[in-house]
């Protein structure tokens, strides 16, 4: 059991002297001895606290809504409903990492006219404490009008389905529909000669897949504390991915400026896309503005689950064609995801993910973003990716078996590498995914033998593309030479010291000399969400480049000092040097410090491509045929992380993400009844691993730099939980030689389908 | 799966008649009752002596943190499901959401707050930072008061009665592994310092 | 000349043309020629003067939704769905 890290021999590894190596994390004391202060745990001088009332229905209209009772408890301090928002803009945006639809955020914040799923939000009260907030909550009247409901996204594709929106036209670059429908949006991606490539194959394979709803789980309820001053500024201490995010969501939402908005992120106790999009910010400013008090609102876990994003469920179709010779020749995917309640789900990445990680000469993708009544879907990591790659993978499987090739050399054979076209157009630069699986292959996992019965091994490889977007950072330099890096990424997961590491190891100096600090909306400019994996890539580059700015400035004040031209000075590993002069950086720093202004560092960044991350699994499975339970006994993840930049939180990601993996492949799955009711709202019925669930996940970091990074990262936190499902999927055919097609594949599934195999 | 090492049994003694009485009121769902009614509870948390009022309704994790600014425990599912909340009571890891602020009345209680020691952190939190056993954070206070409690009941724990042990804390973020390890870890250094 | 990629469910209007090539510097050119040479494309790939949000072009690479994104004469530009990430 082991945690190695690979460095190809195409590539030329750099030395560095803080990059790789492992400090202890700048926030950890902290977070170790409980004094991290969580948005929950905010408390402000005579805060109101808050409750939502919400929708017992999956599909209602709502007729009317009485607030008196409730307004009339003594203790009660506001109550809210969508009547209290401004009318909404009919307007799109692209917030830095996908768009949103103001007047459906709006609709999703607080029901208007229609509750659409079960849990919507309708109302919301404050009061002087939370028993009389939820007491209060349950006194509001709604009168609702319940409609049939639709769950299944087949069903809502259907011509008579249950429509959610009279105003939805599918978005497509085709002709415009004049009728509306449950379908939002259909994609559509051609590549060469899809029945040439089929009539070329000697091995066609077409497999049906099926997989359930889940969450990102993080135990972290969402929480927010909002103080709506009578000057007209709103304050939000909110647990979120993105504070910049969140104040123009505000902003759009509540029809004010940015500038009258600060959003201070609090610690974030786990979000995996799902603390991108607002739920309860606005809903707490509207009561605090009300109330003239500061207001907290906080979800319970039920209210989680039942209303905020899960990630889709979706229904496909994959067939792939190959030669005898182990060729791909063509692949045709045909996709419907769950959009929740709202359009604007994970299809579009879906699509383009579904084979990229082959060289697929001819090809096709549909898919179709498909509302109905659950929650509006949201990202989680990798968002669409882990669908798709469970069909593409598993139909690879199925096709490496049927031509009695290795599934690792099978996938060696096909997989995309610089210069490979995708299906929906743009070709690779260089990439990763052979040294990844050529990694895998020579693993010390893949050449143990497995034994015994009931046992079986499956292999996995998947792809997400990870994105660049603003960043923005300032460096302090203080008096006794160390450094202050003020950022505005969301730390869910020790950026803040791989980003210091960046600083540290561009100045010549140590990690633990930087002191890293997440700042409010006010306190440094624009930066994007924590998200796309594109923190210690895009906000790494803007502490280098602010490190680089305060190189500039002690080279100049230092030429001044030593009476020479600044390019006389040589700067080496932190060490500046000049003829006899010659000062580490904390020497030149304290000096100057008397000598003139203080030195600060800055810089705003863009990057615009994407990192294009790859991952890889070995599992060995082991089934209880009489239960159905499939028990992990080894788990092997390889990654291309450009370069890791502090190894054991690269590990990290590579781990969480893998037994999230092993829930979504096992385990967590919403259950509706026939009414559209979520009936396992709890994290006893929404079954999520457990440590007694999972052995060790063994990791192997390949190191392929990233030519659009100086230090050569890649993003590694999402791709990791893109493999797993496919990889189990495979390993639990080869334990019990059947194929399932339906996640999870809890005991009850995979023990009926043991018993059906059996003529039971 | 639930973990032998928590349990949520009232402490033994909670046996002041106002506590009683209030317990007849919750029987009868008399709400007006306990809602006006504060109950008073003197109790031991992390060594001091402390006395507080409270409804007969609130969860020990509820007064911990809003009534006495303990905000290390954490409310992850208010149903004894994740572990985030979960304190020592007399000794033993209990999930403070599951218990009555009321039953902490003569019980002593441990929180996060009080497992660093004048400035030192304890082996387990020194491991979990030296092992990267943490990732957004929010679940590590629970993780850290259940291993204590561990390897002061078990001092070398196999790793599968770790896992056992650790079953009722959730992690969305690590995937276990270096939580794991690191308990190992503090394991090997408590056991150095005995000896 | 950059080469301009055509989706598919756009090919209708380009006549079964699966790649342009035409001279263009940013991506608001690309589009105006584009359109220039094919009545109705702009409307389908735009609302008002801007991408349709649904979607992000890929020159070189390079994600971007800037009309003045830098289109150079060697580039491949794609019109992609747009992507979050969690």
């Amino acid at each position: 059991m082991s945690n190695v890290i690979v460095q190809p021999s195409s590539t030329r590894p750099r030395k560095y002297n803080v990059i790789g190596t492992r400090p202890v994390r700048h926030d950890g004391v902290d977070k170790v001895t409980g004094k991290a202060i969580y948005a929950a745990d905010l408390s402000l001088p005579n805060m109101a606290q808050g409750a939502y009332l919400r929708s017992p229905h999956a599909h209602a209209r709502i007729i009317s809504i009485d607030t008196s009772q409730a307004e009339a408890m003594p203790g009660v301090l506001a109550v809210a409903t969508s009547a209290d928002l401004p009318d909404p803009w009919d307007k799109t945006e692209e917030l830095g990492e996908g768009c949103i639809n103001y007047a459906h955020l709006s609709g999703n914040v607080l029901a208007r006219k229609k509750a659409l799923y079960r849990g919507h939000a309708v109302a919301a009260v404050a009061a002087t404490d939370i028993h009389t907030a939820q007491q209060a909550a349950r006194q509001i009247k709604v009168e609702y009008e319940v409609l049939p409901a639709v769950t299944w996204v087949l069903d809502a594709m259907e011509e008579d389905a249950p429509l959610l929106h009279d105003n939805l036209f599918t978005q497509t670059l085709g002709e415009k529909p004049t009728k509306p429908s449950n379908i939002g949006q259909h994609i559509h991606f051609e590549q060469g000669d899809i029945e040439q490539g089929f009539a070329e194959a000697d091995v066609v394979i077409e497999r049906e897949y099926r997989t359930e709803t889940v969450h990102q789980g993080y135990i972290e309820p969402h929480a927010s504390v909002a103080l709506w001053n009578e000057d007209g500024r709103l304050k939000i201490w909110t647990a979120t991915q993105g504070s910049f995010t969140v104040r123009q969501q505000l902003a759009e939402l509540l029809k004010i400026p940015v500038s009258k908005i600060t959003v201070v992120p609090c610690e974030i106790g786990g979000g995996f896309g799902g603390k991108i999009a607002v739920y309860e910010p606005p809903v707490a400013a509207v009561l605090s503005r009300k109330c003239g008090r500061p207001v907290k609102l906080a979800m319970r876990r039920d209210e989680v689950f039942e209303g905020t994003g899960p990630t889709p469920g979706s229904f496909m179709r994959v067939k792939m064609g190959a030669t005898k010779e182990g060729r791909l020749t063509a692949a045709k995917a045909w996709l419907a995801y769950d959009a929740g309640a709202f359009p604007g789900g994970m299809i579009g990445p879906g699509s383009m993910c579904v084979f990229s990680c082959y060289d697929i000469p001819n090809a096709t993708v549909d898919g179709y973003d498909v509302v109905l009544n659950k929650p509006k879907t949201q990202a989680y990591r990798a968002p669409g990716a882990t669908q798709a790659a469970l069909a593409t993978e598993t139909v690879i499987d199925e096709i490496a078996v049927e031509l009695g090739i290795d599934p690792v050399d099978f996938r060696l054979q096909n997989a995309a590498k610089e210069g490979t076209r995708r299906v929906d157009g743009p070709t690779y630069p260089r990439i990763g995914l052979v040294e990844t699986l050529q990694a895998l292959k020579e693993s010390e996992h893949w050449n143990s033998p497995l034994e015994g019965p009931n046992r079986g091994r499956g292999v996995a490889c998947g792809f997400w593309f990870n994105a660049g977007l603003k960043s923005s950072a300032a460096a302090n330099v203080n008096d006794d030479g160390t450094v202050t890096l003020v950022e505005g990424s969301p730390d869910i997961g020790g950026t803040r010291t791989s980003l210091a590491m960046q600083l540290a190891e561009t100045l010549g100096i140590a990690a633990e000399e930087v002191h890293p600090q997440v700042v409010d909306t006010d306190s440094v400019g624009y930066t994007d969400v924590t998200g796309g994996s594109r923190v210690t890539f895009s906000t790494g580059l803007a502490a280098h480049k602010a490190a680089l700015d305060i190189q500039d400035q002690m080279i100049k004040r230092a030429a001044e000092l030593w009476e020479c031209q600044p390019d006389d000075i040589q700067v080496d590993a932190g060490t500046y040097g000049y003829n006899d002069h010659k000062q580490t950086f904390k020497e030149l720093a304290v000096e100057l410090s008397s000598t003139g202004e203080a030195i600060v560092g800055r810089a705003a960044v863009n990057p615009q491509g994407s990192t294009n991350a790859f991952s890889a699994n070995i599992v060995d499975v082991e089934v209880d045929p009489e239960t159905g339970k499939v028990k992990i006994l080894r788990f092997t993840t390889a990654q291309d992380a450009g370069k890791a930049i502090h190894p054991s939180y690269v590990e990290g990601q590579m781990q969480g993400g893998s037994v999230q993996g092993i829930g979504w492949a096992l385990n967590e799955e919403y259950f509706y009844d026939d009414r559209g009711a979520m009936k396992n709202a709890s994290f006893l019925d929404y079954r999520m691993p457990t440590s007694y669930d999972v052995p060790m996940i063994e990791t192997i970091i390949v190191e392929v730099p990233n030519p659009d990074h100086p230090f050569g990262v890649r993003g590694v936190g999402e791709v990791s939980i893109v493999p797993p499902p496919a990889a189990i999927t495979n390993a639990i055919h080869q334990a019990t030689g059947l194929r399932m097609h339906h996640l999870p594949i809890s005991p009850p599934r995979l023990h009926q389908a043991i018993a059906e195999r059996n003529g039971q | 799966m639930s973990s032998p090492q928590h349990t949520n049994t009232p402490a033994q003694k909670h046996s002041s008649t106002r506590t009683l009485q209030h317990t007849t009121a919750l029987q009868r769902g008399n709400e007006e009752r306990f809602v006006t009614e504060k109950i008073h509870v003197s109790t031991t948390i992390n060594g001091e002596a402390v006395e507080f009022l409270c409804d007969a309704r609130q969860s020990l994790l509820e007064l911990l943190r809003d009534g006495l600014s303990l905000t290390g425990c954490k409310e992850g599912c208010n149903n004894g499901n994740c572990g985030a909340c979960t304190v020592m009571m007399n000794h033993l890891p209990v999930n403070s959401c599951c218990v009555l602020a009321v039953e902490a009345e003569d019980a002593e209680i441990e929180t996060v707050e009080g497992i660093a020691a004048q400035g030192q952190l304890h082996p387990v939190q020194q491991c979990f930072l030296q092992g990267a056993a943490l990732q957004c954070g929010i679940c590590t206070p629970g993780f850290i008061v259940t291993v204590k409690a561990l390897l002061e009941q078990n001092p070398h724990p196999t790793e599968q009665e770790i896992r056992f042990a650790l079953a009722g804390n959730l992690c969305r973020c690590t995937g276990y592994d270096k939580i794991i390890r690191s308990v190992q870890a503090a394991a090997e250094i408590l056991q150095e310092a005995k000896s | 000349m950059a080469t301009i990629f055509i989706p598919a469910p756009l090919q209708d209007l380009t006549g079964g043309l699966a790649e342009v090539e035409l001279e263009a510097v940013s991506l608001g050119e690309v589009i105006a020629r584009l359109e220039a040479r094919f009545p109705g494309i702009k409307d389908r790939l735009c609302d008002d003067d801007q991408l349709s949000p649904a979607l992000q072009a890929s020159i070189n690479h390079v994600m971007t939704r800037q009309m003045r994104a830098e289109v150079g004469p060697d580039s491949e530009v794609h019109f992609l769905p747009a992507i979050g990430g969690g």
